[in-house]
């Protein structure tokens, strides 16, 4: 299952005509103990680069932007409850919604995880 | 600079009175006091009373109701019947059937109470507060003098006008001030604060915008904003998008051109800005703005770095607010309400809300409201709060304005910002300061937490500064800058304090760059110190129970 990522720092895994999407360790380690997060509603249409989710750590509130364009099929509940999942386990449990994609081609804009590593290096 | 801290302490000295050397019977340390909440002191059965001549309550519970208070004749000797009692007009579903659970306090005990946790707080009238674009400075005791005569102080919103004249010539003149101070055509009174005031600004465009019969819902707001810029735009219908700033902290003119268009409503910018630079290009932005059919908003929370000194209506500005609170030295932060008066360019002045108090020719002064708007002021987009704004801060304002004068306001701004300097360039050596390079800040100055050892963080500092006595600075604000410390001294600050609040913050500056450990758990002699931040944030526990 290939995995992308964005500038912004949101992953992306994609499974077909689905995606899961969150944010990146590097991403939480910098926003550092997330105390609340908003996922979008299902059936939520997203565009490549708008807003997508919320992200409040005890350091500031950021948006989580869309990596492409497409419809929400599922935001991660469990991030309501327990937003300290996004800490632990930013790139696996901590998962922040579904989405299916639109347009496929716009993933070849998106980095690789070597070449997400050495952009954050350069930060 | 003077030689600071004399006797030579550093944290790692152990000293009396320190960590863990000490400790008391009762956990107080002489006059830092260990106090409990209000719930866990007292006993039940004990309360204090205070009469008043007569009682001010109105008469809630008989037949009739209303304000009015029951002839007290022998016949009724106490106006509140009993719950047992006849004429008993609330349903028995609302009567509480439980103990009401206040805390049982005598007076002796209250006052104790309140006294004790005061003096644990920190407020401008004890020190430096340096908390970056919040503009705390030294609230004159002339302001309170005037406010609290009884013409001022006594006064009531729905009081016939004509015998409300003074009143409304504060409100009015202080328009006036602010207009001549701006450069502007007119001015909202009525915004509550700041927020409020952008509220009031963007629902002017919009109305503009709707006379013109166009739809245009993108505002665009630069990454350093307020948060309260995106924020009201989006309260307001618009759609949000960010303007990129220049690498020298800017915003960036030519992407800002490219993106204008006929969707474009306008922009949201502070100035100067709150990496605490002037925006150079204001003018070429707002020509561009304009050109392209949008309106300019300026957050004026920064204005007390160039009141006297600039106008933005020069700068052709369509609407700002001004933060009374700020500016205008009238209390805020726990000590007062905001008040955010919003000046218009003669562009969006028609459709400002009511009321407001007009002048006449003769002298007299009148509120424009509802009944007379369709006259006088037929574009309004309507009203925003109930009365005429916040009558305490009008006062205080126009008094700290007339006893600066024209000239005594510049300098609040040459001072302010010299101050800021002072403070950039004391610290710039051992704090990162990214903008250093950009030229003379204006009235705050901005350091990342670049060249801190390994593990340490803004927070620490921050931490530590409680430590030294301080309020700490604005942290982790503005978001373009990695652990942005945000520092505003204002005028009001003497040299020798921001010369020990520059020896405090380099002392700490060489500590988190040199790894003190002690500094990861300041502050050591605070009443409490690192609190749970995180798990407040996230289990908040806002009422109290005996479980608990």
């Amino acid at each position: 299952m290939p995995r992308y990522y964005t500038e912004e720092h949101e992953w992306i895994d994609v499974d077909g005509d689905v995606a899961t999407v969150g944010i990146t360790d590097y991403a939480q380690g910098q926003l550092g103990d997330i105390v609340f997060v908003e996922v979008p509603d299902t059936g939520a249409e997203l565009s490549q680069g708008g807003d997508a989710a919320v992200v409040e750590s005890v350091k500031a509130a950021s948006d989580v932007y869309a990596p492409v364009d497409g419809t929400v099929t599922e935001g991660n509940a469990q991030l309501e409850e327990d937003p300290a999942l996004v800490n632990s386990d930013p790139e696996g449990e901590g998962w922040f919604f579904r989405m299916t994609l639109s347009d496929k081609s716009q993933l070849d804009g998106l980095m690789n995880a070597a070449a997400y590593k050495a952009y954050c290096d350069d930060l | 600079m003077t030689a600071l801290n004399p006797a030579g302490w550093r944290p790692e000295m152990n000293v009396a009175g320190g960590a863990d050397d000490s400790a008391t019977f009762t956990g107080n340390r002489a006059l830092m006091l260990e106090e409990p909440l209000i719930f866990e002191i007292g006993s039940a059965g004990t309360t204090g009373v205070d009469f008043d001549d007569e009682s001010p309550l109105p008469f809630r519970g008989g037949v009739g109701g209303g304000a009015s208070r029951p002839p007290s004749t022998p016949d009724t000797p106490h106006p509140y019947p009993s719950p047992e009692g006849e004429g008993l007009s609330v349903p028995s579903t609302l009567l509480r059937s439980d103990p009401i659970g206040l805390p049982g306090l005598s007076e002796s005990e209250t006052v104790r109470h309140y006294t004790r946790l005061s003096r644990q707080n920190y407020a401008i009238d004890l020190g430096l507060f340096p908390l970056g674009s919040c503009t705390m400075k030294h609230n004159p005791r002339l302001n309170e003098k005037v406010a609290r005569m009884p013409g001022f102080a006594d006064v009531h919103p729905l009081q016939p006008q004509e015998t409300v004249q003074g009143a409304l010539a504060v409100i009015n003149e202080l328009a006036v001030w602010l207009i001549e101070l701006t450069g502007m055509y007119g001015v909202a009174m009525s915004p509550k604060a700041g927020a409020h005031g952008e509220l009031c600004g963007i629902l002017c465009i919009k109305a503009a915008l709707e006379a013109r019969g166009e739809d245009r819902r993108v505002l665009l707001v630069p990454e350093s904003a307020h948060g309260t810029n995106p924020a009201t735009a989006a309260f307001a219908g618009f759609t949000v998008e960010d303007i990129p700033a220049t690498k020298e902290g800017r915003v960036d003119l030519e992407a800002l051109k490219a993106r204008l268009g006929p969707d474009v409503a306008g922009v949201m910018i502070t100035n100067p800005n709150t990496c605490g630079l002037f925006e150079r290009d204001m003018k070429a932005i707002s020509d561009a703005v304009h050109a392209a059919g949008g309106y300019v908003y300026c957050d004026g929370a920064n204005f007390n770095a160039i009141v006297g000194k600039v106008r933005p209506g020069d700068l052709g500005v369509d609407a700002m607010h001004i933060n009374l609170h700020k500016t205008f030295s009238t209390p805020h932060g726990g000590g007062g309400p905001g008040s955010g008066p919003v000046v218009l360019s003669e562009a969006l002045a028609p459709y400002g809300p009511i009321p407001y108090a007009a002048r006449y020719a003769d002298g007299s002064f009148k509120l424009v409201e509802e009944e007379s708007a369709g006259d006088e002021h037929p574009d309004t987009f309507g009203r925003m709060t109930a009365f005429h704004g916040q009558m305490g801060m009008f006062t205080r304002a126009l008094t700290y304005i007339l006893s600066h004068g024209a000239d005594g306001l510049k300098q609040v701004a040459e001072d302010a910002v010299l101050n800021a300097n002072y403070v950039l360039r004391s610290l710039s050596d051992v704090l990162d300061a990214p903008f250093a390079a950009s030229g003379p800040c204006m009235h705050e100055a901005l350091f990342s937490d670049r060249g801190f050892a390994e593990g340490f963080s803004t927070l620490d500092i921050a931490k530590g500064l409680i430590d030294e006595g301080f309020h700490p600075m604005t942290v982790y604000f503005p978001l373009v800058v990695h652990g942005a410390m945000l520092v505003e001294p204002t005028e009001t600050e003497s040299k020798a304090v921001l010369d020990q609040f520059i020896g405090a913050l380099r002392s700490l500056a060489m500590r988190a760059k040199n790894g003190d450990p002690a500094l990861k758990s300041a502050p050591h002699f605070a009443p409490r110190a690192r609190l749970d931040e995180t798990l407040a944030a996230r289990k908040p526990i806002l009422t109290w129970s005996e479980a608990n």
